[in-house]
């Protein structure tokens, strides 16, 4: 999918060459509203995530994080600038599960396939092998409204990798569940994520979160969201959220945001 | 302990930790027992139906008024077992049934496309929209005169007012029904490739459901309300003798336990089908989307 509305020709790589990347974004904008009147509510993106990286997008409320993913998973146009995903139309996971009441979790996961073009004749196996993946097995003909939040969020992550995208966007997915579900959840993410070579660009409020997670963190200032600073993590998988390496790193970055947001002071 | 070795401990503990909370956080659907559904949702509106005929047999037998105002339950009962025995009790139940089911089918086939018209094209919906609503609100017992001039006394007369009394409540069902359907599910559908047509079989349409059903419902009692009123109301020999006709029939006799029996009958055909149709139907959509909440 590429969304070209005006070309430019400087598109910024972080670092990887030119036709190697999973996602790109160069000079985006997005203004809601009649342009010229409404604040931008994004200025000037550039990001690249390279096929297989994991990068967390991390921001306070008010930065556009879920209005860059929702750009990204192509449901929103950009007021300039483009987005280039060559793999075709990414996965997306949202907070709210969004599985859909009137399937079992086997049929939404099914569904997707269906949509994505599988043969009938391999659904069902293919939705059963997924289910296995989220450690899911026995809950093929289960009821969206018979599991558990952090289970729902696995079978949302099952019908995600449905689509056979080798992207995944996730907005704040386990922002609704309780700290011991989100841990588990975070393990669940990191194995999927080394075993399927998956590029995931994860939106999060929080630091610790993004730091537990990811390869590099992006944080994101307010209004407008622009891209403030990056880090690399290098700390190995699986990480330990209460771990010191992650708690370290998190303090440096929750400095930074804090400092971000101070910005805002009206005076 | 070798570094591959932490991180080996803590996948796997990692899944014991994962198995463990799916075990304590699903909780166990019971379904509740049959006696305990006799208990609580039968017997209750059963007693009720006893209360009344004992208020009546009492009023009766206190002789608060004259016999042929007030005749007793077996003097109805009577009613009864004379149209029995005369056997067309059931030629005139199904005569009105017959009228009423197909005219009603016939509501589902044309509020449906209006319903989904409605829904998703604006300028549509702006123009027909509060017609709609407004029909809604109008008893249809108005149609009949038009409708007898327009058609004459017979069945197209009475299928026109059944279609006016139910197609605009189908519709409006549909329509509330998609206008409820949650963004979230919409964007989902987009993300997994589901617009257009695809998107209306696949999300829209079964997620617009349990509103249409309902809409389905209240087509049901409006029909069968419009068609009783308009059988009240015109009389023809070309249209066969119906609950309607008969209950006009016994005020005409003066026969006051016929008039009660053929309330009675009215009353009951209308709460059966949906007591064996609907409501079953409706439950069932409702409790597999987890929507029905057990009463404790």
């Amino acid at each position: 999918m590429t969304t070209a509305l005006t070309t430019s020709p400087d598109a910024p790589g972080a670092g990887h060459p030119d036709g190697d990347f999973a996602v790109r974004l160069s000079h985006v904008h997005k203004t809601f509203g009649r342009p010229g009147t409404a604040a931008p509510v994004l200025d000037d993106i550039s990001l690249t995530v390279a096929p297989g990286e994991f990068v967390t997008l991390l921001g306070a409320s008010g930065c556009g994080k879920s209005t860059l993913l929702n750009l990204v998973a192509g449901l929103d146009r950009p007021t300039s600038g483009t987005i280039d995903v060559p793999g075709g139309r990414p996965a997306l996971m949202f907070q709210d599960h969004a599985l859909f009441p009137w399937l079992t979790a086997g049929k939404n996961i099914e569904l997707a396939l269906r949509l994505a073009g599988v043969a009938k004749a391999e659904r069902q196996a293919e939705a059963e092998r997924l289910l296995e993946l989220v450690r899911l097995g026995g809950s093929y003909k289960k009821r969206v409204h018979e599991l558990s939040g952090g289970m729902r969020q696995r079978v949302a992550l099952a019908r995600s990798l449905a689509q056979g995208s080798q992207v995944l966007l996730m907005d704040e997915p386990f922002a609704a569940l309780d700290a011991i579900t989100r841990d588990v959840l975070h393990n669940e993410i990191t194995r999927i994520w080394a075993e399927r070579r998956l590029a995931v660009l994860f939106v999060t409020h929080n630091v610790r979160e993004a730091v537990r997670l990811a390869e590099r963190v992006v944080l994101l200032s307010s209004r407008p969201g622009r891209i403030a600073r990056e880090w690399r993590i290098d700390l190995p998988q699986p990480r330990r959220i209460e771990s010191a390496g992650v708690a370290d790193l998190s303090i440096e970055i929750t400095e930074e945001l804090r400092g971000e947001i101070r910005r805002h002071v009206q005076h | 302990m070798s570094s591959t070795d932490t991180l080996r401990t803590s996948a796997d503990d990692a899944a014991g930790v994962e198995a463990g909370l799916d075990a304590l956080e699903t909780v166990p659907l019971q379904r509740t027992p049959v006696t305990v559904v006799l208990r609580r949702k039968v017997l209750p509106p059963v007693l009720g139906v006893v209360v009344v005929l004992a208020v009546w047999q009492l009023a009766y037998s206190l002789e608060l008024t004259t016999p042929d105002k007030l005749p007793s339950p077996a003097d109805v009962w009577d009613s009864l077992t004379e149209l029995w025995y005369a056997g067309t009790l059931f030629s005139i139940i199904w005569t009105s049934v017959w009228r009423g089911l197909s005219g009603f089918l016939l509501s589902v086939l044309i509020g449906t496309p209006i319903g989904l018209l409605v829904a998703q094209v604006k300028p549509v919906r702006a123009a027909l929209g509060p017609v709609l609503s407004g029909l809604q609100s109008l008893p249809s017992v108005a149609w009949v005169p038009a409708a007898v001039i327009w058609l004459g006394i017979n069945n197209s007369a009475m299928y026109a007012v059944i279609l006016l009394g139910a197609v605009p409540s189908i519709a409006n069902g549909l329509i509330a029904g998609v206008d409820q359907v949650p963004p979230v599910f919409l964007r989902a559908g987009q993300t997994l490739g589901a617009t257009g047509l695809r998107g209306a079989r696949h999300i829209l349409l079964p997620a617009a459901l349990p509103g249409y059903l309902a809409g389905l419902k209240q087509g049901w009692a409006f029909s069968w309300r419009s068609l009783m009123a308009a059988e009240l109301i015109a009389s023809s020999p070309d249209l066969g003798l119906g609950l309607g006709r008969y209950l006009e029939n016994q005020r005409e006799f003066t026969n006051m336990s016929g008039v009660l029996l053929g309330i009675l009958l009215i009353l009951t055909v209308g709460v059966a089908i949906d007591l064996l149709f609907f409501s079953p139907l409706e439950r069932h959509v409702l409790r597999s989307r987890g929507l029905l909440v057990t009463t404790r």
